[in-house]
Protein backbone atom coordinates (compact mmCIF):
# COMPACT_ATOMS: atom_id res chain seq x y z
CA UNK A 1 0.00 0.00 0.00
CA UNK A 2 2.77 2.76 1.24
CA UNK A 3 4.93 3.05 -0.72
CA UNK A 4 8.21 5.46 -0.70
CA UNK A 5 11.17 5.53 -3.24
CA UNK A 6 14.42 7.61 -3.41
CA UNK A 7 17.68 7.83 -5.01
CA UNK A 8 20.89 9.54 -5.22
CA UNK A 9 22.36 11.53 -8.82
CA UNK A 10 25.40 14.07 -9.05
CA UNK A 11 24.99 16.20 -6.22
CA UNK A 12 21.03 15.38 -5.44
CA UNK A 13 18.77 13.22 -4.09
CA UNK A 14 14.98 12.64 -4.96
CA UNK A 15 12.71 11.37 -2.84
CA UNK A 16 9.14 9.93 -3.75
CA UNK A 17 6.28 9.03 -1.78
CA UNK A 18 2.46 7.89 -2.34
CA UNK A 19 0.00 10.44 -1.50
CA UNK A 20 -2.64 8.44 -0.52
CA UNK A 21 -3.41 7.97 3.09
CA UNK A 22 -6.02 4.59 3.70
CA UNK A 23 -7.94 2.97 6.42
CA UNK A 24 -9.06 -0.84 5.86
CA UNK A 25 -10.72 -0.57 2.24
CA UNK A 26 -11.34 3.11 2.28
CA UNK A 27 -9.26 6.36 1.02
CA UNK A 28 -9.33 8.86 3.68
CA UNK A 29 -7.39 11.24 1.79
CA UNK A 30 -5.73 11.30 -1.43
CA UNK A 31 -2.86 14.30 -1.48
CA UNK A 32 -1.13 13.49 1.99
CA UNK A 33 2.06 14.82 2.01
CA UNK A 34 4.36 11.86 3.83
CA UNK A 35 7.83 14.00 2.81
CA UNK A 36 9.07 15.73 5.60
CA UNK A 37 11.62 19.00 5.38
CA UNK A 38 13.92 18.57 8.45
CA UNK A 39 16.11 21.66 7.46
CA UNK A 40 17.44 23.48 4.45
CA UNK A 41 19.45 20.46 2.80
CA UNK A 42 17.34 17.64 4.47
CA UNK A 43 14.23 15.45 3.56
CA UNK A 44 12.57 12.99 5.22
CA UNK A 45 9.82 10.10 3.59
CA UNK A 46 7.88 8.41 6.60
CA UNK A 47 5.53 5.35 6.07
CA UNK A 48 4.04 2.33 8.74
CA UNK A 49 1.52 2.42 11.47
CA UNK A 50 -0.85 5.50 11.12
CA UNK A 51 -0.27 7.35 13.94
CA UNK A 52 3.24 6.69 15.09
CA UNK A 53 4.73 7.66 11.39
CA UNK A 54 3.11 11.76 12.00
CA UNK A 55 4.34 11.33 15.72
CA UNK A 56 7.69 10.29 14.87
CA UNK A 57 8.12 12.28 11.89
CA UNK A 58 7.29 15.43 13.77
CA UNK A 59 9.06 14.61 17.08
CA UNK A 60 12.40 14.17 14.37
CA UNK A 61 11.59 17.33 12.75
CA UNK A 62 11.20 19.41 15.85
CA UNK A 63 14.32 18.08 17.03
CA UNK A 64 16.32 18.29 13.83
CA UNK A 65 15.35 22.43 14.09
CA UNK A 66 15.94 22.39 18.08
CA UNK A 67 20.05 21.81 16.70
CA UNK A 68 20.21 24.53 14.21
CA UNK A 69 18.47 26.81 16.37
CA UNK A 70 20.92 26.25 19.44
CA UNK A 71 24.09 25.85 17.21
CA UNK A 72 23.53 28.09 14.38
CA UNK A 73 24.39 25.83 12.31
CA UNK A 74 21.84 22.81 10.99
CA UNK A 75 23.13 19.03 11.31
CA UNK A 76 24.56 17.22 8.46
CA UNK A 77 22.50 14.48 6.40
CA UNK A 78 25.27 11.99 8.39
CA UNK A 79 25.20 12.87 11.54
CA UNK A 80 20.85 13.95 11.52
CA UNK A 81 20.27 10.25 10.33
CA UNK A 82 22.63 8.74 13.13
CA UNK A 83 20.14 10.25 15.73
CA UNK A 84 16.77 9.47 14.30
CA UNK A 85 18.27 6.36 14.04
CA UNK A 86 19.30 5.97 17.55
CA UNK A 87 15.85 7.53 18.32
CA UNK A 88 14.58 4.50 16.75
CA UNK A 89 16.75 1.96 18.18
CA UNK A 90 15.41 3.04 21.90
CA UNK A 91 12.33 3.11 20.79
CA UNK A 92 12.30 -0.54 19.67
CA UNK A 93 12.99 -1.75 23.61
CA UNK A 94 10.36 0.92 25.00
CA UNK A 95 6.79 0.09 26.55
CA UNK A 96 5.08 1.00 22.92
CA UNK A 97 7.45 0.99 20.08
CA UNK A 98 7.27 3.02 17.02
CA UNK A 99 6.49 1.26 13.94
CA UNK A 100 7.66 3.89 11.49
CA UNK A 101 9.64 3.13 7.94
CA UNK A 102 12.06 5.89 7.09
CA UNK A 103 13.81 7.59 3.90
CA UNK A 104 16.33 10.34 4.53
CA UNK A 105 18.16 12.11 2.08
CA UNK A 106 20.15 15.19 2.32
CA UNK A 107 23.19 16.77 0.55
CA UNK A 108 26.09 18.14 2.62
CA UNK A 109 27.00 21.04 1.87
CA UNK A 110 30.44 20.51 3.52
CA UNK A 111 31.74 17.50 1.33
CA UNK A 112 29.23 18.88 -1.32
CA UNK A 113 27.55 15.21 -1.43
CA UNK A 114 24.46 13.54 -1.53
CA UNK A 115 23.53 10.94 1.06
CA UNK A 116 20.51 8.43 1.36
CA UNK A 117 19.69 6.23 4.55
CA UNK A 118 17.51 3.57 4.42
CA UNK A 119 15.89 3.00 8.16
CA UNK A 120 13.38 1.15 9.23
CA UNK A 121 11.55 0.43 12.73
CA UNK A 122 13.94 -1.57 14.10
CA UNK A 123 16.86 1.22 13.78
CA UNK A 124 18.71 -0.73 11.01
CA UNK A 125 20.22 2.27 8.95
CA UNK A 126 22.04 1.57 5.75
CA UNK A 127 23.78 4.39 3.35
CA UNK A 128 22.44 3.11 -0.22
CA UNK A 129 22.31 4.74 -3.73
CA UNK A 130 18.40 4.25 -4.23
CA UNK A 131 16.25 2.87 -1.44
CA UNK A 132 12.59 1.52 -1.34
CA UNK A 133 10.17 1.20 1.39
CA UNK A 134 6.56 -1.30 0.91
CA UNK A 135 5.41 -3.24 -1.41
CA UNK A 136 6.32 -1.25 -4.37
CA UNK A 137 10.21 -2.10 -3.50
CA UNK A 138 9.86 -5.67 -4.94
CA UNK A 139 9.21 -4.29 -8.09
CA UNK A 140 11.54 -1.22 -7.99
CA UNK A 141 14.28 -1.97 -6.46
CA UNK A 142 15.36 -4.28 -9.43
CA UNK A 143 14.93 -1.65 -11.93
CA UNK A 144 16.79 0.77 -9.79
CA UNK A 145 19.73 -2.23 -10.25
CA UNK A 146 19.54 -1.76 -13.76
CA UNK A 147 18.99 1.98 -14.32
CA UNK A 148 20.27 3.59 -11.53
CA UNK A 149 23.43 6.01 -12.63
CA UNK A 150 24.94 7.33 -9.35
CA UNK A 151 26.59 10.10 -11.70
CA UNK A 152 22.98 10.77 -13.23
CA UNK A 153 21.54 14.25 -14.04
CA UNK A 154 17.78 15.04 -12.73
CA UNK A 155 16.37 14.16 -15.72
CA UNK A 156 17.77 10.43 -15.56
CA UNK A 157 17.22 10.52 -12.06
CA UNK A 158 13.73 11.61 -12.62
CA UNK A 159 13.65 8.89 -15.65
CA UNK A 160 14.81 6.16 -13.49
CA UNK A 161 11.58 7.06 -11.08
CA UNK A 162 9.39 6.99 -13.71
CA UNK A 163 10.37 3.79 -14.48
CA UNK A 164 9.75 2.07 -10.72
CA UNK A 165 6.54 3.92 -9.96
CA UNK A 166 5.08 2.88 -13.33
CA UNK A 167 6.08 -0.89 -12.91
CA UNK A 168 4.52 -0.44 -9.64
CA UNK A 169 1.45 0.88 -10.54
CA UNK A 170 0.95 -1.93 -13.48
CA UNK A 171 1.79 -5.18 -10.68
CA UNK A 172 1.02 -3.91 -7.81
CA UNK A 173 -2.77 -5.16 -6.93
CA UNK A 174 -3.57 -1.81 -4.62
CA UNK A 175 -0.88 0.40 -6.45
CA UNK A 176 -1.24 3.82 -5.06
CA UNK A 177 -2.41 6.98 -7.94
CA UNK A 178 -0.22 9.56 -6.99
CA UNK A 179 2.94 10.37 -5.79
CA UNK A 180 4.93 13.58 -4.60
CA UNK A 181 8.51 14.13 -5.70
CA UNK A 182 11.04 16.29 -4.00
CA UNK A 183 14.13 17.04 -4.54
CA UNK A 184 17.13 18.26 -2.44
CA UNK A 185 20.71 19.77 -3.93
CA UNK A 186 22.89 22.61 -2.69
CA UNK A 187 19.94 24.47 -3.46
CA UNK A 188 18.04 23.37 -0.87
CA UNK A 189 14.62 21.63 -1.10
CA UNK A 190 11.81 21.40 -4.02
CA UNK A 191 9.24 19.63 -5.17
CA UNK A 192 9.37 18.73 -8.84
CA UNK A 193 6.55 17.34 -11.24
CA UNK A 194 6.84 13.77 -12.57
CA UNK B 1 11.50 -16.89 10.96
CA UNK B 2 14.43 -16.16 13.77
CA UNK B 3 15.32 -12.46 14.61
CA UNK B 4 19.09 -13.81 15.02
CA UNK B 5 18.58 -14.72 10.59
CA UNK B 6 16.12 -11.52 9.74
CA UNK B 7 18.73 -9.25 8.58
CA UNK B 8 21.07 -12.12 7.24
CA UNK B 9 24.80 -12.12 7.64
CA UNK B 10 28.23 -14.34 8.48
CA UNK B 11 31.70 -13.51 10.33
CA UNK B 12 34.72 -15.58 10.56
CA UNK B 13 38.02 -15.15 12.29
CA UNK B 14 41.44 -17.44 12.57
CA UNK B 15 44.58 -17.59 14.13
CA UNK B 16 47.92 -17.67 12.20
CA UNK B 17 51.19 -17.31 13.15
CA UNK B 18 52.02 -13.85 14.71
CA UNK B 19 48.95 -13.05 12.70
CA UNK B 20 45.01 -12.73 12.99
CA UNK B 21 42.56 -12.69 10.66
CA UNK B 22 38.83 -11.63 10.28
CA UNK B 23 36.58 -11.53 7.60
CA UNK B 24 32.56 -11.07 6.97
CA UNK B 25 30.25 -10.74 4.11
CA UNK B 26 28.43 -7.16 3.24
CA UNK B 27 24.88 -8.13 3.10
CA UNK B 28 22.20 -6.27 4.70
CA UNK B 29 18.59 -7.89 3.78
CA UNK B 30 14.91 -7.52 5.19
CA UNK B 31 14.00 -11.24 5.00
CA UNK B 32 14.66 -12.34 1.58
CA UNK B 33 15.14 -9.34 -0.06
CA UNK B 34 18.51 -7.55 -0.50
CA UNK B 35 18.50 -3.86 1.09
CA UNK B 36 22.55 -3.23 1.25
CA UNK B 37 25.75 -4.58 -0.05
CA UNK B 38 28.18 -2.16 1.45
CA UNK B 39 26.89 -2.99 5.62
CA UNK B 40 29.91 -3.80 6.82
CA UNK B 41 30.03 -5.83 10.18
CA UNK B 42 33.85 -5.74 11.41
CA UNK B 43 34.80 -2.70 13.23
CA UNK B 44 38.35 -1.97 14.70
CA UNK B 45 38.23 -1.22 18.36
CA UNK B 46 42.14 -0.58 18.29
CA UNK B 47 45.05 -0.66 16.75
CA UNK B 48 45.26 -3.88 16.99
CA UNK B 49 41.52 -5.20 18.01
CA UNK B 50 38.78 -6.09 15.71
CA UNK B 51 34.98 -6.52 16.79
CA UNK B 52 32.67 -8.59 14.43
CA UNK B 53 29.08 -8.53 14.82
CA UNK B 54 26.59 -10.95 13.50
CA UNK B 55 22.57 -11.21 13.90
CA UNK B 56 20.05 -8.58 14.04
CA UNK B 57 21.23 -5.20 12.10
CA UNK B 58 19.98 -2.34 14.55
CA UNK B 59 21.57 -3.84 17.57
CA UNK B 60 24.84 -4.26 15.64
CA UNK B 61 25.20 -0.67 15.01
CA UNK B 62 23.62 0.27 18.53
CA UNK B 63 26.49 -2.53 20.01
CA UNK B 64 28.93 -0.88 17.80
CA UNK B 65 28.58 2.70 19.13
CA UNK B 66 28.19 0.98 22.96
CA UNK B 67 31.60 -0.48 22.81
CA UNK B 68 32.95 2.60 20.98
CA UNK B 69 31.87 4.49 24.34
CA UNK B 70 32.77 1.60 26.77
CA UNK B 71 36.29 1.53 25.42
CA UNK B 72 37.12 4.98 25.10
CA UNK B 73 36.19 5.57 28.94
CA UNK B 74 38.27 2.32 29.39
CA UNK B 75 41.48 4.04 27.42
CA UNK B 76 40.41 7.50 29.52
CA UNK B 77 40.61 6.09 32.95
CA UNK B 78 42.80 2.93 32.80
CA UNK B 79 45.54 5.43 30.45
CA UNK B 80 45.97 2.44 28.42
CA UNK B 81 45.09 0.26 25.38
CA UNK B 82 42.35 -2.21 26.19
CA UNK B 83 44.27 -5.42 25.45
CA UNK B 84 41.82 -8.16 23.56
CA UNK B 85 41.28 -10.38 26.27
CA UNK B 86 39.78 -7.80 28.59
CA UNK B 87 37.97 -6.07 26.09
CA UNK B 88 36.17 -10.06 25.35
CA UNK B 89 34.63 -10.17 28.77
CA UNK B 90 33.58 -5.98 28.05
CA UNK B 91 31.64 -7.53 25.80
CA UNK B 92 30.49 -10.84 27.86
CA UNK B 93 29.48 -8.65 30.80
CA UNK B 94 27.84 -5.96 28.42
CA UNK B 95 25.55 -8.60 26.91
CA UNK B 96 24.82 -10.75 30.22
CA UNK B 97 23.66 -7.24 31.75
CA UNK B 98 20.45 -7.88 29.28
CA UNK B 99 20.18 -11.47 30.34
CA UNK B 100 16.48 -11.34 29.92
CA UNK B 101 16.06 -8.80 26.58
CA UNK B 102 19.76 -9.67 24.87
CA UNK B 103 21.01 -7.88 21.98
CA UNK B 104 20.30 -10.19 19.23
CA UNK B 105 23.57 -10.46 18.25
CA UNK B 106 26.94 -12.71 18.04
CA UNK B 107 30.35 -10.84 18.26
CA UNK B 108 33.64 -12.60 16.89
CA UNK B 109 36.80 -10.79 18.43
CA UNK B 110 40.14 -11.18 16.20
CA UNK B 111 43.43 -8.99 18.20
CA UNK B 112 47.00 -9.87 19.22
CA UNK B 113 47.32 -10.05 22.81
CA UNK B 114 50.29 -8.48 24.60
CA UNK B 115 52.41 -11.09 26.67
CA UNK B 116 54.39 -10.87 30.20
CA UNK B 117 57.90 -10.72 27.74
CA UNK B 118 56.60 -8.41 25.67
CA UNK B 119 55.15 -9.74 22.20
CA UNK B 120 52.46 -10.47 20.82
CA UNK B 121 50.22 -13.35 20.69
CA UNK B 122 47.58 -13.91 18.16
CA UNK B 123 44.00 -13.80 20.01
CA UNK B 124 40.66 -14.77 18.66
CA UNK B 125 37.37 -15.06 20.96
CA UNK B 126 33.70 -15.23 20.27
CA UNK B 127 30.03 -14.96 22.22
CA UNK B 128 26.65 -16.08 22.25
CA UNK B 129 24.13 -13.69 22.26
CA UNK B 130 23.87 -12.85 26.26
CA UNK B 131 27.91 -13.31 26.32
CA UNK B 132 28.83 -17.02 26.67
CA UNK B 133 32.56 -16.67 25.75
CA UNK B 134 34.84 -19.10 23.59
CA UNK B 135 38.51 -18.92 23.35
CA UNK B 136 39.05 -21.54 20.63
CA UNK B 137 42.71 -21.47 19.14
CA UNK B 138 42.13 -21.76 15.76
CA UNK B 139 38.73 -20.64 14.18
CA UNK B 140 35.62 -18.54 15.40
CA UNK B 141 32.45 -18.40 13.15
CA UNK B 142 28.69 -16.99 13.62
CA UNK B 143 25.89 -15.73 11.48
CA UNK B 144 23.49 -17.02 9.08
CA UNK B 145 26.35 -18.93 6.96
CA UNK B 146 27.76 -20.63 10.32
CA UNK B 147 27.23 -24.26 9.61
CA UNK B 148 28.79 -24.26 6.27
CA UNK B 149 31.81 -22.20 8.10
CA UNK B 150 32.28 -24.66 10.35
CA UNK B 151 32.30 -27.55 8.09
CA UNK B 152 34.74 -25.55 5.53
CA UNK B 153 36.95 -24.01 8.14
CA UNK B 154 37.65 -27.26 9.89
CA UNK B 155 38.81 -28.59 6.33
CA UNK B 156 40.84 -25.49 5.18
CA UNK B 157 42.69 -24.29 8.76
CA UNK B 158 46.02 -25.96 10.10
CA UNK B 159 48.21 -23.80 12.45
CA UNK B 160 50.83 -21.83 12.09
CA UNK B 161 49.85 -20.16 8.59
CA UNK B 162 51.46 -16.68 7.88
CA UNK B 163 49.58 -13.55 6.93
CA UNK B 164 49.32 -14.27 3.15
CA UNK B 165 48.60 -18.07 3.56
CA UNK B 166 46.05 -17.10 6.49
CA UNK B 167 44.45 -14.33 4.10
CA UNK B 168 44.22 -16.93 0.98
CA UNK B 169 42.66 -20.09 3.42
CA UNK B 170 40.00 -17.41 5.10
CA UNK B 171 39.26 -15.87 2.25
CA UNK B 172 38.63 -19.25 0.30
CA UNK B 173 36.41 -20.34 3.69
CA UNK B 174 34.13 -17.21 3.79
CA UNK B 175 33.43 -17.38 -0.15
CA UNK B 176 32.99 -20.92 -0.30
CA UNK B 177 30.52 -21.30 2.74
CA UNK B 178 28.55 -17.79 1.90
CA UNK B 179 27.55 -19.28 -1.21
CA UNK B 180 25.66 -21.94 0.01
CA UNK B 181 23.84 -19.34 2.20
CA UNK B 182 21.40 -17.58 0.97
CA UNK B 183 21.19 -14.90 4.00
CA UNK B 184 24.90 -13.67 3.19
CA UNK B 185 27.06 -13.17 0.51
CA UNK B 186 26.81 -9.94 -1.95
CA UNK B 187 30.71 -9.23 -1.32
CA UNK B 188 33.12 -9.89 1.43
CA UNK B 189 35.82 -8.03 3.18
CA UNK B 190 39.22 -9.55 4.91
CA UNK B 191 40.92 -7.68 8.02
CA UNK B 192 44.86 -9.55 8.62
CA UNK B 193 46.42 -8.11 11.46
CA UNK B 194 49.67 -8.59 11.82
CA UNK B 195 52.52 -6.55 14.34
CA UNK B 196 53.13 -3.99 12.22
CA UNK B 197 50.19 -3.49 10.01
CA UNK B 198 46.26 -4.58 8.80
CA UNK B 199 45.82 -5.57 5.91
CA UNK B 200 42.07 -4.60 4.56
CA UNK B 201 40.93 -6.29 0.94
CA UNK B 202 37.65 -6.38 -0.35
CA UNK B 203 37.08 -10.20 -1.87
CA UNK B 204 35.24 -10.31 -5.54
CA UNK B 205 32.91 -12.86 -4.70
CA UNK B 206 28.98 -13.98 -6.32
CA UNK B 207 26.39 -10.96 -5.93
CA UNK B 208 23.51 -13.29 -5.67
Amino acid sequence: MECSFALTGKDYVLIAADTTSARSIVKMKVDEDKIKTLSPHLLMAYSGESGDTIQFAEFVERNIRLYQIRNFYPLRPQSAASWIRRSLANSLRSRSPYTVNLLVGGYDSAEKSPHLYWIDYLGTMASVPFAAHGYGSYFALSLLDQYHNPEGSLEDGLDVLRRAINETAQRLIVAPGNYVVKVVDKDGVREVKL
Amino acid sequence: MSIMEHNGGSVIAMAGKDCVAIASDLRLGAGAMTVAMNFEKIFPVSDRIYLGLTGLATDITTLRDRFRYLVNMFTIKESRTIEPSTFAHLVSSTLYSRRFGPYFTEPVIAGLERTPSGGLKPYIAGADLIGCLNFAEDFIVAGTASDKLFGVAEGLWEPNLGPEDLFETISQTLLNSVDRDAYSGWGAIVYVITPEKVITRTLKGRMD
